[in-house]
């Protein structure tokens, strides 16, 4: 509530000021002559300053129409404003900034504080951040800006696998530092954690995202124990970025008032990450993979895993990149993503069968850039989703048509 | 120079979108369709008006609610929702059967103080799962599957009781009776119920010893998922009354669900072999059990009233023999007594199990073949007939089984 009252009021005084002249907002351009990798993508953001102030505004919305159906029911169309998202920065002096990212979904039903951090500046290779930080798991919860990406759904390992956007209480270093084409970068916290309802949720399966919905994860560590996080990225200026990350902990509530009241058990999840363009072509790929260690009760329902993996790979071709319908650097490419995701992997019990429970899906796209800030989407999406037993797949074919821009 | 660029560059981006739109209109399952009806086990029955498509949905909802420790499931449970052990609404696999134990005679559970009759097998994380306590004999049950539930619901007694034969005074071999057991309070008897010595008619579960669907429903939410209602308040883990974890008006409307869910379609019907295979179904007397046609009587649920159907059961409990016994029994049946199963959507079932078959009580058939060479008891001569068939016989006869 009190976020709630603290947003109004400053996008009132904002709005108070644009009113006064709206060119008092000038956008600060992003900084291209730093060599940029995913753990920077919280601040390679376009943002607007208002005036002399030392705060700095962004965001972004995405909307989209879909139509799909799955084995020939469909739900009909859908408008769908899927998040508008609000970015505050402000340089409280040269080696003290402060930033925060604010997401309204569905309409504003869910606010979330996906970020809230200060970050302390004591050398390039050390500085520490506290507060509301974003996990370092796999490139995709930190680098998720709806703007960035030529596909309307985000990657369904990044969200129902991985619980992008993934954010936590915490505290931690990180730095990076460089050497010709060469640059390293490293992230390490320790945050709030995972709780019970990871294997104790209404989607009938080990669901790491469920955790998100406890909003008490801000304040109150299930366990007891911190969630430990880190990750390290090689970047190569011709051959691309590398990274490895890992986040582990016991995520269950195992004392309460003193008392033993269950046995400690541990989520594990390792990720491996990696982007690059191929110079001559211009091709952009971008790929993520994780696996997802949990402890379940051996008398627990085998309908929750104890491991899982899965993935996606994006393949982005830029096939025009010129003055188009009045806009100087616009571009049009066309793209693919293909994924997968097995969210039980093992065999029963009972049989010594596999147990299937695994999704796939295909998603080739036409994206439009007219700027650096804008995309323009049109997606066209076929999955296959097998449930526990390997039944008849439920099939699902779906077309998405929509927007996202930085303002 | 310029234009030239900007030529060549539309020629790239035309003959790439050319080649996407290809790819994508050519698929044909773009948009996937539906299955065919007569291949999938969900659907409605004919003839539902706009309201009860409504409750039909409402239940679906129900039936596929997953349960937590937040919304009451547990302690000790088998399943966290209906779904999890009916996929596709079809026969259960393994890893979701289900024991119960404590009957070792028609006289009753004498394990009910000790967690009986049904072995909750799972528990929440920190919990310990219930363990079949000593002495105590058990059975394991596939979930069978839902569909066509309804028009077995509406079948009258008089219509059941027809069917028996207890004495066997037509000399085939064949004596089914009818599972006789006092029923529970909440339910309401049939307009039509025929009672004996303050028993009822049962007809639902392997041992015919659910009332109707409600009481079968009841059962599976406090048994199956440790969810208590008003209508079964004891939690099975502390044996204690406890406050209701369920609205009676979501049982309801799972049970409206249950009794609207279609028959299995059977398909292939004009075929000669599943033709052949149906008159050897008549000649080797697997029907005398196996009644091929029943009827409803009246039904509030207009698609359900005063209706013909094919479900290839008749409701009444037989001997099967020896090698079925597991010495665990339910209501007035015997331990070797089992309730002749519906054979309709037996075709299905491998779409519900993973691809495999898992037939009989408690999925140890993994063929039909192998499920009817352990038939014994009253249908050792039927097994003996078949056995006699040739083998393009007894394939027609497979096949026949297999349309259903």
């Amino acid at each position: 509530m009190i976020y709630r009252f603290l947003f109004v009021y400053l996008f009132i005084s904002l709005a108070s000021q644009a009113q006064v002249d709206s060119t008092l907002f000038r956008r600060v351009p992003k900084d291209t002559t730093k060599n940029a990798m995913n753990m920077d993508a919280v601040y390679n953001r376009p943002f607007l300053a208002l005036g002399k102030s030392p705060v700095a505004i962004g965001g972004y919305l995405e909307s989209n129409w879909q139509y799909g159906v799955t084995d020939g029911i469909t739900e009909g169309h859908q408008f769908q404003a899927r998040r508008l998202t609000v970015f505050l920065a402000s340089k409280i002096n040269r080696r003290l900034k402060f930033l925060s990212e604010i997401e309204f979904e569905e309409g504003g039903r869910e606010i979330a504080i996906e970020f809230a951090s200060m970050d302390l500046e004591l050398h390039p290779l050390l500085n520490f951040r506290g507060g509301i930080v974003m996990n370092p798991i796999g490139a995709f919860n930190q680098n998720h800006d709806g703007p960035k990406w030529e596909f309307i759904d985000r990657p369904i390992s990044a969200t129902q696998m991985l619980p992008a956007t993934w954010s936590n209480t915490g505290f931690g270093i990180f730095g990076k530092t460089f050497h010709k084409s060469w640059m390293i970068g490293y992230e390490l916290y320790l945050t709030g954690n995972f709780d019970n309802s990871i294997i104790e949720n209404t989607e009938n399966k080990t669901f790491l995202p469920a955790a998100k919905r406890n909003p008490e994860r801000f304040e109150e560590i299930n366990s007891g124990l911190p969630l430990m996080n880190g990750k390290i990225a090689v970047r190569n200026r011709k051959a691309g970025e590398l990274g490895v990350s890992y986040m582990g902990g016991v995520y269950n509530k195992f004392q309460d008032d003193g008392l033993i009241i269950d046995s400690r058990r541990r989520v594990d999840v390792f990720a491996v990450d990696y982007n690059t363009t191929i110079p001559t072509i211009n091709t952009t790929i971008i790929a993520e993979w994780a696996w997802v260690f949990v402890q379940v009760p051996a008398t627990y329902t085998q309908q929750f895993g104890t491991k899982q993996y899965g993935g996606f790979i994006d393949i982005i071709q830029p096939i025009l990149s010129r003055s188009m319908l009045g806009w100087e650097k616009a571009t049009l490419n066309l793209a693919c993503r293909l994924e997968y995701v097995d969210w039980n992997v093992g065999t029963f019990t009972e049989t010594g069968d596999n147990i299937y429970e695994h999704l796939w899906s295909i998603a080739p796209a036409i994206s439009f850039r007219p700027n650096a800030q804008t995309v323009f989407r049109f997606n066209y999406r076929y999955q296959q989703q097998t449930d526990l037993l390997g039944n008849p797949p439920a099939l699902t074919g779906m077309f998405q048509l929509g927007f996202s821009t930085y303002f | 120079m310029y234009e030239k660029r900007i030529l060549k560059g539309m020629e790239k981006f035309l003959i790439s979108l050319f080649i996407v739109l290809c790819v994508v209109i050519s698929c044909k399952k773009i948009l996937p369709g539906a299955p065919e009806d007569a291949t999938v086990l969900d659907g409605t029955i004919d003839g539902l008006t706009m309201e009860e498509n409504q409750r039909f949905l409402k239940g679906d909802a129900a039936f596929t609610e997953v349960f937590t420790a937040e919304t009451g499931l547990g302690t000790t449970f088998v399943a966290t929702s209906c779904i999890s052990c009916h996929a596709g609404d079809g026969k259960g696999h393994p890893s979701t059967t289900l024991t119960r134990f404590g009957q070792p005679d028609e006289f009753g559970n004498i394990f009910m103080d000790q967690g009986g009759p049904q072995l909750q097998n799972r528990a929440l994380p920190g919990y310990m799962p219930e363990q079949i306590p000593a002495g105590a004999t058990f059975s394991k049950f596939t979930p069978p599957a839902n569909t066509g539930l309804g028009f077995l619901d509406f079948v009258s007694d008089a219509d059941i009781l027809a069917l028996s034969d207890p004495d066997d005074l037509n000399g085939d071999g064949i004596s089914g009776v009818p599972n006789w057991i006092v029923i529970p309070g909440y339910i309401t008897p049939r307009p039509d119920a025929i009672v004996q010595n303050g028993k009822h008619i049962c007809r639902f579960g392997k041992k015919g010893a659910a009332y109707n669907l409600l009481n079968q429903t009841v059962n599976a939410y406090n048994q199956d998922m440790g969810i208590t209602s008003t209508y079964n308040p004891v939690d099975v883990y502390t044996g204690q009354e406890i406050d209701p974890e369920i609205s009676n008006q979501k049982i309801q409307d799972v049970v409206f669900y249950l009794q609207t869910l279609k028959a299995p379609v059977a398909r292939n019907q004009e075929d000669s072999e599943v033709k052949q295979g149906k008159a050897l179904f008549a000649q080797i007397n697997c029907a005398a059990c196996h009644t091929p046609k029943l009827k409803t009587g009246f039904s509030p649920i207009k698609g359900l009233s005063y209706k013909e159907f094919s479900p290839y059961t008749d409701l009444l409990l037989h001997d099967m023999g020896p090698g079925l016994d597991d010495g665990y029994t339910e209501g007035s049946a015997k331990t070797y007594e089992w309730r002749t199963p519906a054979l309709w959507g037996l075709g299905l079932s491998q779409s519900s199990q993973g691809g495999k078959y898992y037939l009989m009580h408690d999925g140890r058939a993994h063929s039909i073949e192998e499920a009817i060479l352990m038939h014994g008891g009253e249908a050792s001569g039927s097994k003996a007939m078949y056995q006699a068939l040739s083998s393009g016989e007894k394939m027609a006869l497979i096949k026949f089984l297999e349309s259903l």
